[in-house]
């Protein structure tokens, strides 16, 4: 591995390259994330759209070295600003990168507050952590953070089974802001709540990205709120990505014919068109088929799908598929 | 049909006007105790709620967690017993059945849970899940299997073979929805309850589901309700829609009258918030009431969406509770904009 000298001049904040996680289970190799490569500018949010079990959780775990015991297979190469992540010794890793450069708002956040520290306690907590600071230092950063999530100061010093399923995962938001990262993973932030809060939780997304130029990796499968906030988006489908495009594009006209049947199957309140279901399952990522994921699957499939399609395109608009050779 | 779900007589002379469910005046408070005796208030989860269900129609309930919902499900199904009212299945009052006339009336009804996989025993196979029922409602022995094979190929479950020795951990989310669905259907009920039967799927098999609940309900003129958040599925189901906030039904109307015309605040607020994949929502800000849904235990007096609303009317809106106004025939609305 080449040593973790930056690029110089390096305009992305962040580059993903061939990056790969292999899990070992009892039945074998499970391929969750294959030879996957994006970028991400500064203050720019990117979805992640996909499937359950299309290995978009698993890419964000990559992405921030969270890591389960049972990895067969970790390689590629993630650069953040420069810096390429993946040589720091984890010891490095944990004190210069996650959650000072970068920060994750888990699955189900909401749930994952510590039920026994005051919710301003724990925000306060990372930036006592990493940056060495007094506690009464820590709490007023934690205080300026809870304003710009939209949660009253005052709430600092109740406990998370106080507040609301949205407050609470306006609290988790705060954390993972308070040390003033460049990049948030989101991983599913609203698919617990309700329409009225997700909506508002959104327009605080939409908000702080304004406000602390902030880029997010939004990684859901609720594609209506995702066009909320995203820039660009990545298809993924069965460990691989399968179309990077501007969200003007993607939403509008999806190149990958997965694209276009996952946003077919999007029930819509202000079209006329019936939605449309993508017969057939995903394949396993325990022994993926040769060629093209999706070629089963594929309205379009032709005799080239047997072979593995390579990314066409190039820079902010790829798709995988052998129609745009 | 030709099979006979167990042979006692139905319910005496219909409800008035023919319907087969009607639910009049509901009131469901949960009591609060402290320290476990000690009264200390109401938890009021349904509040006066008024509807009738046609044979054969299918209606979605909408509205946000807490709103009452499930409670309101519940007590139709008979698993929570009304503070106030009551629930009435083809002309008899469903909260003073006897236990044998319960178990009726349960076969009458089917549920379709939220989450398929908490919903179905891990240790049983399908084909156990499915004869279950038919052992406890007595089905006539020769013919249960005959009943399970035909409800697995009418749920699209197919070769049915595959799939009768399967646990639910070898089937996909959407296989054992299927499953889930089959087992509502395996008495042949009159109506089905679904809550939030696709909340936990993928957007790609989402649709799928609500087409086959959509096809049964047309085939065996099912009457449906349908509990959910989300409103954009609604319109691909149901015929009626019910939206609750706080305990209330604050607006019904025909789903389309709904989409295109909506009259109440707060439907105004949820059609707003619900987005469609568009780039365009990128540059906007969604316009959201403030503040969240009430405490049940103490709700704001009279309409309880008023410290939320925009057209909050001083000393109307919080003084006197509003009545359901019929904007349009079959629209109504309780708010005190339409009076």
């Amino acid at each position: 591995m080449s040593a973790a000298t930056a690029p110089t001049g390096d305009s992305k904040l962040l580059r993903v390259e061939d990056l790969a996680l292999h899990f070992s289970t009892t039945r074998g190799v499970v391929q969750a994330v294959d030879e996957v490569s994006f970028d991400l500018d500064y203050n720019e949010a990117i979805v992640i759209l996909g499937e359950s079990g299309c290995g978009k959780t698993s890419l964000a775990r990559a992405i921030l070295r969270l890591l389960p015991r049972n990895t067969a297979l970790y390689s590629g190469k993630v650069y953040l600003e420069g810096i390429e992540t993946m040589a720091l010794s984890d010891e490095e890793f944990r004190r210069d990168v996650r959650w000072v450069k970068m920060s994750l708002v888990p699955q189900a956040a909401m749930n994952s507050l510590n039920p026994v520290l005051k919710v301003g306690d724990q925000v306060a907590e990372p930036m006592i952590e990493h940056y060495n600071v007094k506690k009464g230092e820590a709490l007023d950063q934690a205080a300026r953070m809870f304003q710009h999530v939209g949660v009253p100061v005052e709430f600092m010093r109740r406990y998370a089974f106080e507040l609301s399923g949205g407050m609470r995962q306006r609290v988790a938001l705060a954390m993972a802001l308070v040390t003033a990262p460049r990049l948030v993973v989101l991983d599913e932030p609203t698919s617990a709540l309700d329409v009225l809060t997700q909506a508002n939780i959104f327009n605080t997304l939409k908000r702080i990205k304004q406000e602390l130029q902030i880029s997010f990796i939004l990684i859901t499968h609720d594609i209506a709120t995702s066009s909320e906030l995203a820039d660009r988006v990545v298809v993924m489908y069965a460990g691989q990505i399968v179309e990077v495009g501007n969200s003007s594009t993607v939403f509008v006209e999806p190149l990958h014919p997965y694209s276009r049947k996952l946003l077919a199957s999007v029930p819509r309140l202000r079209a006329t068109q019936d939605p449309d279901f993508i017969p057939g399952h995903p394949p396993s990522l325990l022994n993926p088929p040769q060629g093209c994921r999706f070629a089963d699957r594929c309205p379009s499939r032709f005799d080239r799908c047997a072979e593995e399609p390579p990314v066409f395109g190039g820079g902010r608009s790829q798709v995988k598929c052998w129609l745009y050779a | 049909m030709s099979v006979e779900v167990i042979p006692q007589e139905t319910g005496q002379a219909a409800t008035k006007n023919g319907s087969l469910l009607s639910v009049e005046n509901l009131h469901v408070w949960y009591e609060l105790r402290r320290f476990g005796f000690g009264h200390a208030g109401y938890v009021k989860a349904v509040d006066n709620v008024s509807f009738e269900l046609q044979r054969g129609e299918a209606v979605a309930v909408v509205g946000e967690s807490g709103c009452g919902k499930s409670t309101l499900m519940k007590t139709i199904l008979g698993l929570v017993r009304p503070t106030k009212g009551d629930v009435v299945f083809e002309g008899e009052s469903v909260t003073s059945l006897s236990a044998r006339r319960l178990q009726w009336y349960r076969s009458q009804v089917g549920y379709v849970q939220q989450d398929p996989y908490g919903a179905l025993p891990p240790f049983m196979s399908v084909r156990r899940i499915l004869m279950e029922p038919l052992i406890i409602n007595r089905f006539p022995k020769d013919q249960r299997l005959e009943r399970i094979n035909k409800v697995m190929e009418e749920v699209k479950m197919t070769p049915v073979g595959d799939f009768m020795t399967k646990f639910p951990h070898m089937l996909s989310g959407g296989q054992q929805q299927r499953v889930v669905i089959a087992r509502a259907m395996v008495l042949e009920p009159r109506f089905i309850v679904a809550d939030e039967p696709v909340s936990m799927l993928d957007a790609s098999v989402r649709v799928e589901i609500l087409r086959l609940l959509r096809s049964l309900q047309a085939t065996h003129n099912l009457a449906v309700i349908y509990i959910t958040h989300d409103l954009s599925t609604v319109r691909y189901f149901s015929e009626r829609i019910f939206v609750m906030y706080a305990g209330k039904l604050v607006e019904k109307c025909k789903v389309d009258e709904l989409l295109r015309n909506p009259r109440h605040p707060y439907t105004h607020a949820l059609l707003e918030a619900s987005p469609d994949p568009d780039p365009h929502n990128l540059l906007t800000f969604k316009e959201v009431p403030p503040g969240e849904p009430p405490n049940l235990i103490k709700p704001p007096p009279a309409c309880r969406f008023h410290p939320r609303c925009r057209h909050f009317m001083k000393d109307l809106c919080d003084v006197q509770d509003p009545p359901d106004f019929e904007v349009e025939p079959g629209h109504f609305v309780a708010c005190w904009l339409y009076k």
